[in-house]
């Protein structure tokens, strides 16, 4: 390809149209346009056509050959019980895996940081290691672990306590904390090191004038280490909600479709259930689009919250 | 950091013994459950079918059966999942990072109309979830008969944003000087970049491989999406099949499982900084 830009004055006349063209191509001027060519072309084609499209579906009645728009009817179509049911679901689950991820993703932080605990390093990695797992191959084995029968593990530690055996899968609360501990188990260590990451950029000397203030180790917890941590917790509270209002997988490994009384239908499986599974293209094009709607404010509401916007 | 000041030895040491027990404790419970996978990996299914994982069991009960099964006649369905989570997330790794290594990096080195443009896009479309364009995505997939194909499930990774926001971090730290020297040896833009700038790029493209290869090799919902017939699905989806209570497939299931996250876990082990790099990048901005 470079041999071509070499500027011969001895090029003989028929070449000199493809070393014009090739010279355009291979300009300062042309070539960032060639490098970021992959990202336009599958920006229009993957990304903003799909999104005009998820509006414009969100209207109309899809049936296989014949499309027809019906107003706003699939949008009043939402208001119904099952709708609102993965709505509190999703919803109760986002409040609890972000307070999870966390509390104690940055509690551990902050020890493994500190020189008071050893062998850190192999703390680290192994807490990382649930990540590695996908969600179908991690509940699998919750499924196993949080099994109805008595002698299934989780039934035989509670029963350790004198409480009677769970029917795990079967019961709202009990379903919901079997999502809630599934996410939190394989993001913990991911969040860790985000954290870990975050204490790195603490100024030394923040801790050195805190030193001679007297400062108790709490009181330079409180005072310098969780301030410090202000934009990792923002960061990793804001990823939180995002994939908490996006999970699927958390309720398809322990109910497949379809859950006793909807216990862990989520909106992600509800655009799948109506969208793929009843193929009604546009209907679960309008639950999508209140879902990046409910996305977007309750994310803003957050960064205010927090004061993200205040501070750069 | 803060507590090396404190020189109550004494006191110290007692902290020191305490937390670091009780981080092996954690470890252990956070352990747990791959521990378990193993041992019931080893275990008769009609076992784990009557009573679920127990806590307690007959040590004489542990046998290879299960893998000696999936390796035979049996687990060729099996060993087809695992082809085909191979062969997408390979395709995926080389076409990805080649184009996102591109735009990540013209991004970084060039000033030109549309780059502040271009970086923004990729920040919003990281904010999107994937979830929303699903339908219309699918709906393409039929229109274009591409549906349970490989081509269905990589078509809408192939430039990864998340990607394209690393490389261009990434390059932004590579020496400028390097290019023009280049340049007035004659090098064109292209020659710059896949013969003296990509190289420099190395950790980058590791992570990003990892990150990559990772996240196709357990993608599950847009691959359930668009698969159909049982020898095109990939890993997640064929598992999950073998879930139902009633399956009579679960040795198929648990040495499965076991035999798709090992390899995982193996490369973990040896690539460690890179997978930790590649999987914490929403952190590089700080």
């Amino acid at each position: 390809m470079e041999g071509s830009t070499s500027t011969n004055t001895n090029t003989p006349p028929k070449r000199v149209r493809s070393s014009i063209w090739s010279r355009f191509l291979t300009s300062k001027k042309i070539a960032p346009y060639v490098f970021v060519m992959p990202f336009i072309i599958s920006f229009l084609a993957l990304f903003f056509y799909p999104m005009i499209q998820a509006f414009n579906m969100s209207f109309q009645q899809v049936l296989p050959g014949q499309v027809t728009y019906v107003g706003l009817s699939n949008y009043e179509r939402l208001l119904n019980p099952t709708f609102y049911r993965a709505l509190t679901n999703t919803s109760v689950y986002v409040v609890f895996t972000v307070v999870i991820l966390v509390v104690f993703p940055a509690l551990f932080a902050v020890f493994l940081n500190s020189r008071i605990v050893k062998f850190r390093n192999f703390f680290k990695a192994a807490l990382f290691v649930p990540a590695l797992t996908s969600v179908i191959v991690a509940g699998v084995i919750f499924r196993m672990i949080f099994g109805e029968t008595e002698a299934a593990v989780a039934n035989e530690i509670i029963g350790f306590f004198g409480i009677a055996p769970i029917d795990w899968q079967y019961g709202s609360i009990s379903g919901m904390f079997l999502m809630v501990i599934l996410c939190c188990w394989r993001w913990m260590g991911v969040n860790i090191l985000y954290f870990l990451a975050g204490l790195q950029n603490v100024p030394h000397e923040l801790y050195e004038a805190a030193d001679i203030d007297g400062a108790s180790a709490f009181q330079k917890l409180l005072y310098v280490t969780i301030p410090s941590l202000k934009p990792v917790i923002i960061f990793v509270s804001t990823i939180s909600i995002i994939n908490g209002f996006r999970m699927f997988e958390e309720s398809y490994v322990f109910w497949e479709g379809s859950s006793p009384g909807n216990i862990g239908l989520t909106v992600v499986g509800y655009i799948y259930r109506e969208g793929v599974s009843q193929n009604d293209l546009g209907f679960g094009a309008a639950i999508g689009v209140v879902l990046m709607l409910v996305i977007f404010i309750i994310s803003v509401l957050q960064l205010k919250f927090v004061g993200a916007f205040k501070e750069d | 950091m803060a507590q090396e000041n404190l020189d109550v030895h004494k006191k110290n040491r007692f902290y020191k013994i305490l937390l670091t027990m009780l981080f092996f404790i954690i470890t252990i419970v956070v352990l747990f459950p791959i521990i378990s996978l193993l041992g019931a990996s080893l275990r008769p299914p009609s076992d784990l079918m009557r009573s679920g994982l127990t806590l307690f069991f007959n040590l004489s009960d542990l046998n290879f059966n299960n893998y000696l099964s999936i390796f035979s006649e049996n687990g060729s369905q099996y060993w087809r999942w695992y082809i085909n989570s191979l062969a997408i997330s390979g395709i995926l790794i080389v076409l990805s990072l080649f184009f996102s290594s591109m735009v990540g990096y013209a991004l970084a080195v060039y000033r030109f109309k549309g780059n502040r443009l271009i970086f923004l896009l990729v920040l919003f479309i990281l904010m999107v979830p994937f979830e929303i364009l699903m339908l219309p995505l699918y709906q393409m997939m039929i229109n274009l008969d591409l549906i349970n194909t490989y081509f269905a499930v990589i078509l809408p990774l192939i430039v990864a944003p998340i990607a394209v926001f690393f490389f261009r971090q990434y390059a932004v730290g590579l020496p400028k000087e390097l290019m023009e020297s280049a340049r007035m040896d004659g090098c064109s833009e292209y020659g710059i970049f896949f013969r003296i700038m990509a190289p420099l790029m190395g950790p980058s493209f590791a992570a990003m491989a990892i990150l990559q290869g990772l996240t196709s090799w357990n993608n599950f919902l847009w691959p359930l999406v668009v698969l159909r017939s049982n020898d095109m699905f990939t890993l997640p989806i064929g598992l999950a099949t073998l879930i139902t209570p009633y399956g009579n497939n679960y040795e198929l299931l648990f040495a499965g499982s076991v035999l798709t996250i090992i390899p995982i876990i193996v490369l973990f082990l040896f690539f460690q900084r890179f997978f930790i790099s590649g999987l914490t990048v929403g952190g590089v901005k700080g």
